[in-house]
């Protein structure tokens, strides 16, 4: 074979910091060919993006070093050519797009203005830069695009800014596609139309295609090769499907098994007990807009329910009503007979030991200026009753044992800790109050997959010690697989369907429900190319 | 966007029947209001004589709709020092002030801007530095310690400047030379740490990924995000530069209506300093009108 | 090799933190502009609390050979250093004493503004009702005149009296605070650890105290430090104009005013008294930025690594 379209060679970065010298990535190489579609795979800290960005040259000197290395484009190393050279390289040659495509568009240009920029940066003659404008908008789907050329970024949905950004990727046709989590904060549904696109796209210019990604369902689906990274270095490279079935590095054999999807599912609870929370059409409006439409649910006694559905589907509001952070419209939630929808604040503060919540970002949901012990021990300064005064250091060492954090931590700051701990220390303020029920809002979402899978393990292991039950909030259908005992569905801030785990998952009735199913992503290639397939036969149905 | 404006116009009247409710009040609890209105010495037949032509004895309620209504037809009153109306002083010496808060403001934007957006692009480098250093200074400095020592230096010791009036292009040079000192120290600020936030942001990234050329990324991309916090500053500074104005026109003998407005209280002539605060206040609300219609030709996401 | 995962490996490297003013200090010391700026500021402090005590009779006493005396004679008595007015009162004595008025006025005008501005501003970001309106229309009005003609206009119908000055200085300088706690406010109470302690059942009032008065406070000192710059140089303006603090009481900016006269022969009159004030405002700013980031724990870090890139 000649050589490849682009070849990274013992590419080392490092990076001058606060604490010292990161080293970002070290010797690591790969290379891509026409028409391929390689998957960079790692976790947040794995130096996944970095040899990316080394290639477009957004890497700032300092505090970033290119220690050694080289990287190949078309035989060239262009890490020896000058800043022009690479500028004309860029947008032309090799093409890049990003997560969260809303802060990468510049808010105040019209979407034309920025995707014909792509086009006059590199010499394109302006009335034809417009005229591929629009043809690249109809081409990634952008409805109504004779117009919406003039829009401005924040006028676009989430689904449609990407496809923006893939239009300007593409406008000069370039080698090279690079991807970096193109569809991390998007929908499921979402996720799965814009790698459509991308396959779509792909075959069309036979470009290659690098993409960056932390999901094994996303490698399943797009990726003829996979490379694996953790601590700057590749531990593993081999073909998606290979490195799936047969991982030889101990880290990717981690990263597999943490994926969740695959344990059993839950049996139902049995039914015959009396429910703790029994929520009976409950209603929230926001003046016209509905958040919330008649909600029936209810959760057992050491149950998990978990809630699914994409952004805005009412999941959020139906917490935060619960929870009484915002006030019903109409509707009642009894807990244990009494409502916590028209509850008395006086009677609410007692109730509020009952039930906790933990919240999706534990970044944010700590105040960033008390210690670990003052964070948990509030529980017991705002309920004067639980605990004499004596104890609380006590008990809030033995809560730390219990989430698995040493108790000397108890003195540092949120900031000290890493994500995981972060939320561990959510939890156990959550548990200080000696809950019933816990509200996990999307409590593992923000976090890499196999520490979610250890969170997931501390909750499980709760809920078997102290019978606790969850309303277990998430998006993440694999998840929720695993973890939940039953699921209930919501789509435009209603109630489409709940029932065992094993029916939602297996046997679901709702077309909304089975397109869900369908659009989420299977780390295994091969059942990922059976669901792809169902995927499109229920597209070619409806 | 219309009924935008129309809901600033009435704040803005709202604001402004607040002040002259404010100064009708105070002048009249602190005492006899004749002698805010007539000089220290004056006899008492001729205090007595203001009282009944003014209506001074009617009740307070009385007193206070005459004032509102007089207010309305733009009637301050004759100045007692000058003998013409009060309004014409005021007008007459504030549209030179105007000339001198537009100059100076013009350059101040300009220069900030520029010097700002290049130091932001390499932080830390001597440019930055020197630029850093100056905008402190500048931003510490008393204005009028700062046109006396000018003066001394340039117009005493150097003889290049004339110290005071508005004759020529020379007499402009001291007083826009000082007003321009603190207002471009404070906004060069802000105009830095704007631009370093713009140009380490997403978009920029972007940009740099399509093979944009830096001229482009910095006056293109980052520039105009960068200018919504600037041009807040730049309405408070422009504001704020009559405070200098204040300051400057008195110490260079500039007859503008900070000048006036001293002039007025040390001679204690009542309905000047009145409707000079009048038309200061009334200068204010339409630049801040006109600062909100900026914002929305800036930003896009905002619409009024 | 065995694989760490490098999330989890970082906060074992971080040590316990020292006392908090431990840290301060030694933040302090890494930032020498700042520490400069922190040690003058000091004898500023220590001057106006003790200056008139100590040097109020030299100041206020006449002495024919003192007569226009030029600075930086270091043959004289060393309050002469700075030079002798034309009554032959030295300088250094007066700016000593001055320092009193300058920093009594700035200060209980900061003290006063931030108080009540941040007790208004908590108020009108914590309800949701009209009385949050009426504050913030109030703000409203005060912010639409530049601050200097507010106080020219009270100051010319009540007495210019150390009192009155505060005051006034203090009404124009209150919005500023109300603004950003209520700005803060507004975005603090909707985080997600404010949730976390209504879900706990904490009371309105611990949610304010507890939880955004501490957030909220770093840039409130941050801005007082700022300010008190601005209302220094307010006070000096108006004494400068003289409609502030009329003689025999002394201020830098009415020693810059009254120096004036002088200029052509003892120009050090004016320009020694305007060095204070400078040095004093330019102290108060390079404060100000460096609290800016050391008082924000994500900021921090910033100030704790040892500087060899830099210096």
């Amino acid at each position: 074979m000649t050589e490849p379209l682009l070849e990274v060679r013992n590419l080392s970065v490092d990076f001058h910091t606060a604490q010292g010298t990161v080293h970002a990535v070290r010797d690591v190489n790969w290379h891509l060919d026409r028409g391929e579609c390689l998957a960079i795979l790692g976790e947040s800290g794995s130096g996944k993006s970095v040899s990316a960005s080394a290639i477009m040259n957004l890497i700032d000197c300092p505090p970033g070093d290119i220690a050694s290395g080289a990287i190949l484009f078309e035989g060239r190393d262009v890490l020896k050519m000058d800043d022009e050279e690479r500028r004309q390289l860029n947008g032309r040659r090799i093409a890049m797009i990003f997560q969260d495509p809303l802060s990468h568009l510049n808010p105040v240009y019209t979407v034309g203005f920025q995707i014909e920029e792509m086009m006059t940066a590199h010499g394109t003659p302006a009335d034809a830069a417009r005229a591929r404008c629009l043809d690249l908008l109809e081409r990634v789907g952008i409805p109504d695009f004779k117009t919406k050329i003039d829009a401005y970024p924040h006028q676009f949905s989430g689904g449609q800014r990407q496809r923006l950004m893939i239009a300007m990727a593409l406008a000069l046709k370039p080698d090279i596609l690079i991807a970096d989590e193109p569809t991390t904060a998007l929908d499921v549904t979402v996720q799965a139309q814009i790698l459509a696109l991308l396959e779509e796209l792909q075959a069309e210019t036979g470009m290659g295609l690098l993409l960056i990604t932390h999901d094994l369902g996303v490698v399943a689906e797009m990726a003829d090769r996979v490379v694996v990274m953790n601590s700057g270095q590749i531990v593993e490279t081999g073909s998606a499907a290979e490195v799936y079935r047969a991982p030889t590095h101990p880290y990717t054999k981690k990263l597999i098994g943490a994926v969740p999807g695959n344990g059993d599912m839950a049996a139902p609870l049995d039914t015959g007990i009396k429910p703790l929370l029994e929520v009976n059409s409950l209603t929230k409006h926001y003046g016209a807009f509905v958040a919330l439409e008649n909600a029936n649910l209810t959760v057992l006694p050491g149950e998990t329910v978990a809630i699914v559905g994409e952004s805005g589907s009412g999941k959020s509001t139906l917490a935060k009503t619960l929870l009484r952070l915002e006030d019903a419209t109409s509707g009642e939630a009894l807990y244990n007979g009494r409502d916590l929808v028209s509850l008395a604040p006086k009677d609410l503060f007692e109730l509020r030991r009952d039930i906790q919540m933990v919240f999706q970002d534990p970044t944010q949901s700590l105040n960033p200026r008390m210690t670990v012990y003052d964070i948990i021990a509030e529980a017991f300064v705002i309920h004067r009753d639980i605990l004499p005064k004596a104890q609380w250091k006590d008990r809030v060492r033995e809560l730390l044992d219990q989430v698995g954090l040493e108790a000397s931590h108890m003195q540092r700051f949120p900031h000290q800790f890493s994500g995981g701990q972060r939320q561990r220390i959510a939890i156990a303020r959550a548990l200080a109050l000696e809950p019933k029920l816990i509200v996990c809002d999307e409590a593992v979402s923000a976090l890499d997959v196999s520490i979610q899978a250890q969170v997931i393990d501390l909750l499980t292991g709760l809920q078997d010690k102290l019978g606790l039950s969850y309303l277990f909030i998430a998006h993440d259908l694999p998840l929720v697989r695993d973890f939940a005992h039953r699921v209930v569905v919501m789509q435009g801030g209603r109630i489409v369907e709940q029932g065992p785990v094993a029916q939602i998952f297996d046997n679901p009735r709702m077309e909304y429900t089975r397109n869900l199913m369908a659009a989420s992503l299977h780390p295994d290639p091969d059942v990922q190319a059976k669901r792809r397939q169902d995927r499109l036969a229920l597209q070619k149905a409806s | 966007m219309k009924s935008f404006l129309g809901k600033r116009a009435v704040a803005s009247a709202i604001s402004l029947i607040a002040l002259v409710i404010l100064v009708f009040f105070l002048s009249r609890l602190t005492g006899d209001p004749t002698s805010l209105y007539l000089p220290v010495d004056a006899s008492l037949e001729s205090r007595a004589q203001f009282r009944e032509l003014h209506g001074l004895n009617d009740p307070l309620i009385v007193q206070f709709f005459h004032y509102i209504g007089d207010l309305a037809r733009f009637d301050f009153g004759d100045s007692i020092r000058r003998s013409e109306p009060a309004l014409d002083a005021v007008l007459r010496a504030f549209v030179w002030t105007l000339q001198l808060a537009v100059i100076t403001m013009t350059l101040v934007t300009i220069a900030a801007i520029v010097v700002g957006s290049l130091a932001a692009f390499r932080v830390g480098g001597l440019f930055d530095r020197i630029a850093t250093f100056f905008s402190l200074i500048g931003s510490s400095a008393p204005d009028f310690w700062i046109a006396i020592v000018a003066i001394v230096i340039f117009s005493v010791n150097l003889g290049w400047v004339p110290t005071s009036g508005t004759g020529t292009v020379w007499h402009w040079i001291l007083p826009i030379s000082v007003l321009f000192i603190r207002p471009f120290g404070l906004i060069l600020q802000i105009v830095r740490g704007s631009m370093i936030s713009a140009l380490s942001s997403a978009y920029v990234k972007t940009a740099r990924a399509k093979g944009v050329r830096n001229k482009s990324i910095i006056f293109i991309h980052a520039l105009r995000n960068a200018m919504l916090p600037v041009v807040t500053v730049i309405g408070d500074q422009a504001a704020a530069l009559l405070n200098g104005a204040v300051v400057v026109e008195t110490v260079f003998g500039f007859p503008g209506v900070g000048k006036l407005m001293i002039d007025s209280i040390l001679q204690r002539d009542f309905t000047v300093v009145l409707a000079a605060i009048f038309v200061t206040a009334v200068a204010i609300f339409v630049m801040n009108i006109l600062i909100d219609i900026l914002y929305a030709v800036l930003d896009p996401r905002i619409r009024y | 090799m065995a694989y760490t995962d490098p999330q989890d490996a970082l906060p074992d490297v971080l040590p316990d933190a020292p006392p908090a003013w431990v840290s301060v200090l030694r933040m302090l010391w890494r930032d020498k502009f700042a520490l400069c700026a922190a040690i003058f500021l000091l004898i500023v402090i220590c001057c106006a609390i003790f200056g008139p005590m100590l040097l109020e009779d030299q100041a206020m006493r006449n002495n024919l050979r003192g007569r226009n005396a030029p600075p930086f004679d270091f043959s004289k008595d060393w309050k002469l250093w700075l030079g002798g007015d034309a009554l032959g009162r030295p300088l250094l004595a007066r700016i000593i004493v001055a320092a009193q008025n300058t920093i009594m006025v700035a200060a209980g005008a900061v003290i006063c503004s931030v108080l009540i501005g941040t007790t208004l501003g908590l108020i009108a970001g914590y309800t949701t009702n009209t009385t949050s309106q009426v504050i913030m229309r109030l703000a409203d009005v005060i912010m639409s005149f530049p601050s200097l003609l507010l106080a020219v206009i009270v100051l010319y119908m009540l007495s210019p009296s150390v009192g009155n000055i505060i005051i006034v200085l203090a009404i124009t300088r209150i919005p500023v605070y109300l603004r950003t706690t209520r700005a803060e406010v507004l975005e603090i109470r909707g985080r997600m650890f404010v949730q976390a302690a209504q879900v706990m059942g904490a009371s309105t009032l611990r949610i304010v105290f507890r939880h955004i008065l501490p957030v909220v406070f770093p840039t409130l000192v941050t801005i007082a430090t700022l300010d008190f710059a601005f209302v220094m140089l307010a006070e000096s303006s108006l004494s400068f104009l003289g409609i502030g603090i009329q003689p025999p009481e002394i201020t830098w900016g009415l020693m810059v005013a009254q120096g004036r006269s002088y200029l052509t022969n003892a120009w050090w009159l004016s320009f020694m008294p305007g060095l204070a004030i400078i040095l004093t405002t330019l102290s108060l700013n390079l404060l100000s930025n460096w609290m800016r980031t050391a008082l924000d724990p994500v900021q921090r870090w910033r100030l704790e690594i040892s500087r060899t890139k830099n210096d």
